[in-house]
């Protein structure tokens, strides 16, 4: 699905990593951590394309990134579902509008698309808002609602950047198991959090590995979580 | 920006995307601003393009009369008529800047002369001068020269210019046909210009926006034909009103005739009410263009 090989980053100077190689598999799932400002957020960037790689090789869906034209990221992009740390809507839309955005701006509206979107308000359980407009909700509201934008066009793989930092420990288990049964059905989840007992809850349904960003490199962390 | 000219964009826009529209906000003022300054630039629009086909007219028309401005008039016994008639052809004939000079024949000058004296006029027995047409040449001719060769050679003849007179007029017509051109062309790179500037400030205002859809697999095109369509419409709304108004405003000027110049001929004649029709389309084409160029400039500076 998506491969890094020799990955590094840089803003401007210093390499925020390098070296790194990953290949995330079909119906993987992988959880991403890490001290805050180690970089997670950016890898995920590098992974749906919004930043180029300062070295290394990077493939989505078989494509090397640095050869793909901007079409060619945003049809990438509608078999990538994104959580935002920062989740961002169309402030003048109802929230039932924007979390079906990706459908309306490829152009397949269809009745699937029209039940699918109820189910998935149901699951994160906004039905009740889905008149509002994003500036109206909480902020985990917000964050729910981007799992169900991220989600609506059945993607290939699914990036949640701490998807569950503003949600109770109920909530947080809701959507967890959301994510569980997605993987199941063989997408790729990749989840960056800081949440260890996010971590545990999930280790005991599905088989999930946990990368670590520090030390400007990528390590997969030890069997002690 | 290898093409000037995005069929597909093109296409986007035509096509009715109610989701397109829908995914960048309203906004009230800049709509209106947009909506008045295209309206503005139509009517003004309106006015050259009638401006410089009345000049073009007149032009026309008066250099055309300038042309066939001079006749002499022959009055002698009639016994001398044919001789000076012919010596003042010949005259004529060796004058340089004359084209063509031609004595009327009497059928001709019964018709110039029928409106005022009745169909049987006996013009073989009345004292009729003879008329010679005198075309000129491009350039015209030295006519103090020739008055006084005529003088010289043909006593009873009357060189008479009565239109000469309007040459540098002509050539003042033409110079403000260039102009109205000039000027139409001016009002289409202002429209430009400013919807230019609209979509830009558009574009910055929805930065969000934008972002937020490059980040659910938009595409650029999705995302431009929204700006692009909306700011097509809306000139094509405003010039479509412009032009109206300029074109009312047309219709109650006076129409002048034959007799009018530039101020009585401002209306338009014939086929040519026809032509503002074409400013609301032409303006709605630079919008597109400028529109395309802004947001394809702005998206590809994005991630
Ligand atoms: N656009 C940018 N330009 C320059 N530096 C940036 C930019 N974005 C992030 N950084 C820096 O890069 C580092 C990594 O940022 P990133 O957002 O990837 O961290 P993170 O691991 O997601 O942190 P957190 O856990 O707090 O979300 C930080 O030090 C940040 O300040
Ligand atoms: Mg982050």
């Amino acid at each position: 699905m998506i491969e890094l090989e020799n990955v590094a980053y840089s803003y401007s100077g210093e390499a925020l990593f390098s070296d790194i190689s990953l290949t995330l598999a079909p119906g993987s799932f992988h959880f991403l951590t890490g001290p805050s400002g180690a970089g997670k957020t950016t890898f995920l960037k590098l992974c749906y394309g919004a930043l180029l790689p300062s070295s290394g090789q990077m493939r989505l869906f078989g494509e090397d990134l640095r050869a793909m034209d901007r079409d060619a990221v945003a049809m990438a992009r509608r078999k990538i579902g994104v959580v935002h740390q920062d989740c961002q809507f169309l402030d003048h839309l109802p929230l039932s509008e924007n979390v079906a955005l990706p459908v309306s701006v490829t152009g397949q509206g269809s009745t699937d698309q029209t039940e699918n979107l109820r189910e998935l308000m149901t699951w994160v359980g906004l039905t009740g808002r889905s008149d509002a407009r994003p500036p109206e909700l909480s902020g985990g509201e917000r964050q729910r609602a981007a799992l169900a934008r991220a989600l609506i066009m059945s993607p290939d793989v699914i990036l949640a950047d701490e998807p569950t930092g503003n949600v109770d420990w109920d909530m947080s288990q809701r959507l967890l198991r959301l994510l569980v049964e997605l993987n199941k059905m063989g997408k790729t989840v990749v989840i960056a959090t800081h949440d260890l007992g996010l971590i545990r809850a999930a280790k005991a349904q599905v088989q999930a590995r946990v990368l670590r960003i520090a030390n400007r490199t990528l390590q997969t962390a030890g069997a002690d979580l | 920006m290898t093409r000037w000219f995005d069929t597909a964009m093109l296409r986007a826009v035509l096509a009715r995307d109610a989701s397109a529209d829908r995914v960048v906000p309203p906004e009230g003022f800049t709509v209106r601003l947009t909506l008045f300054t295209a309206a503005a630039m139509a009517f003004l629009a309106v006015f050259a393009l009638a401006l410089s086909l009345a000049a073009g007219r007149l032009a026309t028309s008066w250099g055309e009369e300038l042309a066939r401005a001079s006749t002499i008039r022959i009055s002698a016994p009639r016994d001398q008529m044919a001789e000076q008639t012919a010596a003042a052809l010949r005259v004529l004939e060796q004058t340089p800047g004359v084209r063509e000079a031609r004595a009327l024949s009497p059928d001709e000058q019964r018709a110039l002369l029928q409106p005022w004296f009745g169909p049987d006029l006996p013009l073989d027995q009345l004292p009729v001068p003879q008329l010679i047409e005198v075309i000129e040449a491009e350039d015209g001719y030295d006519s103090e020269g020739l008055r006084l060769r005529l003088q010289a050679e043909v006593p009873g003849a009357v060189l008479d210019e009565h239109t000469r007179w309007r040459r540098p007029l002509v050539e003042a017509a033409g110079r403000l046909r260039t102009l109205g051109w000039v000027s139409m062309a001016l009002i289409a790179a202002a429209t430009g210009a400013m919807v230019t500037l609209a979509a830009n400030a558009a574009l910055a205002a929805n930065a969000q926006v934008i972002a937020v859809l490059r980040l659910v697999g938009a595409t650029d095109g999705y995302i431009a034909s929204a700006f692009v369509r909306r700011f097509t419409l809306r000139t094509l709304a405003g010039a479509a009103a412009g032009a109206a108004l300029g074109l009312g405003a047309l219709l109650i000027m006076p129409g002048g005739g034959d007799t009018g110049g530039i101020l009585t001929g401002l209306r338009l004649q014939g086929w040519h009410w026809m032509l503002p029709l074409l400013v609301p389309p032409l303006a709605a084409l630079v919008a597109f263009l400028a529109t395309a160029h802004a947001s394809k400039r702005v998206l590809e500076g994005l991630t």
